[in-house]
């Protein structure tokens, strides 16, 4: 289904969509403001930001769902979306097996299916209805819809959400790996303030408007940045790591690989970079870690 | 000979249409199969209350009907609209909750009809009949009625399947990939008053909504896929009705109540414990996905 071919054997990237000054202003205020990014055929725009700060605004003007209240957003004429919305709850007198799913917007044959659910490996789940999935197989089953529709943009709003580590990992793989496949321009929001995807070209950092962009290590070494997320962040914008050197308890401690438990993650933890669960910034706004457990 | 034949088996035909219980069987049928795709969006929507306040404006369009004297399937199909309409705009501004705007509106105009009639002391109206269903005053007409708005119904329901689905799972989904859920949901409301309008004098005002969603209700449990469970509801609404107006017929209740208990009936039967249905319910998953 994936079409091999090598992005940086093309010429100049097409731009797929570009926000100009765009701003959304709901229920007497401004969710996001002044926001400016293109997105190329090939590139991963990553968006991170706290709670509030407009990331599914941003990404949802981008797509042409919110219409901006100022500014503009040029989308590549016929162009194609695959999204992965943030929340997506199917009620349950809704008979749907993730077959059928996978056609939802559009006719899909059945081999087709079946090499996309292949690919994000759920192919023993073709029959389940979707209410019955995990949060993770259902973020696998959606991320698996969205990619046979052969998009040239594919949005995903933390499309990692309740997969667990080892999941995670492998479909931050699997995403990077659909770029470059396929040539698509990917916009992933994430859902780990400090955590990017190592094969993200952009990452743009936003808090109500664009504090800071660039590639992951230039965001990291911004003082815009440290001053969003805090001086314990510094240097730790992490790109996404393998190692995996502790477990969250249920009461919210921390199980280390050493067999210690603290009530805390420490700052050289692995997968969480500087993992805080409280840190303030410069904006003034709280933030919450929101990891998984959020699935639906 | 053969020419005799067909006549005499035309004449039967046209002899059985003289029979009020064969009118309001063909009809009622008729009625079942549209409702049972329209019965599972509005399960699947949650719009419930919604189809039950479309339906109690139905009164406010036969009484503008007789007002107007216009026909009284029009009457009642403009009213539902207007009300939907009304419901959209209201939604849309966001003052009250939909649950509160619903209340209102589905029991405003229910009195806003009851009133209005009671005023028009020049027209004589059975408002038993309108509210509960009149197998006797099903006419050859209604019959046209019911099996043309019925096609219209279903034909804009095929056509616009995967749009309506696709909203019913996700707005925003739909939307970002190139489809057009307004439309779908003023396409939808269209459709549900026009099946109000056709439904009146059948099942009643007051329980159209029971014949669309019991029903849909009874087919989840046996229902694999979307289209299953939509065919499904056709078939479980035409045996409901039948076993309603048979029922009507020889115990002498009004129609749309039997009706509905007979639904009902089928319902609770699906309830039953799962494994007196298990062998039928594996030979079924024989060719569906592992």
């Amino acid at each position: 289904m994936l079409k091999k071919s090598d992005p940086a054997l093309r010429g100049p990237r097409e731009t797929l969509v570009s926000l100009k000054g765009a701003g959304v202003y709901r229920g007497g205020r401004w969710l996001v403001r002044n926001v400016e990014f293109d997105i190329a055929r090939g590139e991963i725009v990553t968006l991170i930001g706290p709670n509030g700060s407009g990331k599914s605004t941003t990404a949802r003007s981008a797509i042409g769902v919110l219409k901006p209240d100022e500014g503009s957003v040029w989308r590549l004429p016929g162009l194609r979306v695959g999204y992965v919305p943030q929340k997506l709850s199917i009620d349950w007198t809704l008979p749907l097996t993730v077959a059928r799913l996978m056609s939802l917007t559009a006719a899909h044959n059945a081999s087709e299916i079946a090499e996309a659910l292949a690919s994000v490996g759920i192919s023993h789940l073709a029959g389940a209805e979707v209410q019955a999935l995990s949060g993770g197989e259902f973020q696998r089953a959606l991320l698996a819809r969205a990619i046979l529709r052969k998009p040239d943009l594919l949005v995903l709003d933390e499309p990692v959400q309740g997969v667990d580590f080892a999941g995670e990992v492998a479909l931050y793989d699997l995403i990077g790996r659909i770029r470059d496949e396929t040539g698509c321009g990917i916009l992933l929001i994430s859902h780990d303030l400090h955590v990017v995807m190592a094969s993200t070209d952009t990452v743009i950092c936003l808090n109500g408007h664009v504090c800071c962009r660039g590639t992951p290590q230039s965001v990291a070494a911004s003082p815009e940045y440290h001053q969003l997320f805090g001086a314990r962040a510094a240097g730790t914008l992490a790109v996404y790591r393998h190692d995996h050197d502790h477990t969250h308890l249920p009461d919210g401690r921390v199980l280390h690989a050493d067999g210690t438990v603290t009530e805390h993650c420490h700052a050289g933890d692995g997968h969480h970079g500087d993992h805080t669960h409280d840190h303030g910034h410069g904006h003034g706004h709280g933030h919450d870690h929101e990891g998984g457990g959020h699935a639906r | 000979m053969g020419t005799g034949m067909g006549m005499g088996m035309t004449m039967r035909g046209a002899a059985m249409l003289d029979d009020f219980f064969t009118r309001a069987l063909i009809a009622g049928i008729g009625l079942a199969v549209t409702t049972g795709p329209l019965g599972c969006f509005i399960v699947w929507r949650r719009m419930a209350y919604f189809g039950d306040t479309m339906a109690h404006s139905a009164l406010l369009g036969v009484a503008l009907a007789f007002l107007f004297e216009i026909n009284l399937t029009v009457g009642v199909f403009i009213a539902a609209a207007m009300v939907s309409g009304a419901l959209l705009v209201l939604q849309r501004r966001g003052a009250l909750s939909t649950d509160a705007l619903l209340g209102i509106l589905s029991h405003a105009t229910l009195a806003l009809g009851l009133v209005m009639v009671a005023f028009m002391t020049w027209v004589r109206i059975d408002l038993m009949g309108f509210l509960f269903g009149d197998i006797l005053a099903v006419s050859r007409l209604d019959i046209a009625l019911i099996y043309g708005g019925g096609a219209v119904v279903l034909a804009v329901i095929a056509w616009l399947w995967r749009p309506l689905l696709a909203a019913t799972v996700n707005e925003e989904l739909a939307r970002a990939e190139g489809m057009a859920p307004e439309r779908s949901r003023v396409v939808f409301m269209l459709l549900m008053a026009l099946v109000i309008a056709i439904a009146m004098k059948i099942v009643g005002i007051l329980l159209i909504t029971a014949l669309m969603i019991i029903p849909a209700a009874t087919a989840r449990r046996f229902a694999a896929t979307p289209e299953q469970m939509a065919l499904m509801a056709s078939g479980i609404g035409a045996v409901a009705v039948a076993g309603g107006l048979f029922g009507s017929l020889e115990f002498d209740t009004p129609s749309g109540p039997s009706i509905v208990v007979a639904a009902l009936a089928l319902f609770l039967v699906s309830l039953l414990p799962y494994s007196a249905f298990s062998r039928r319910g594996s030979a079924a998953d024989g060719n569906r996905m592992p």
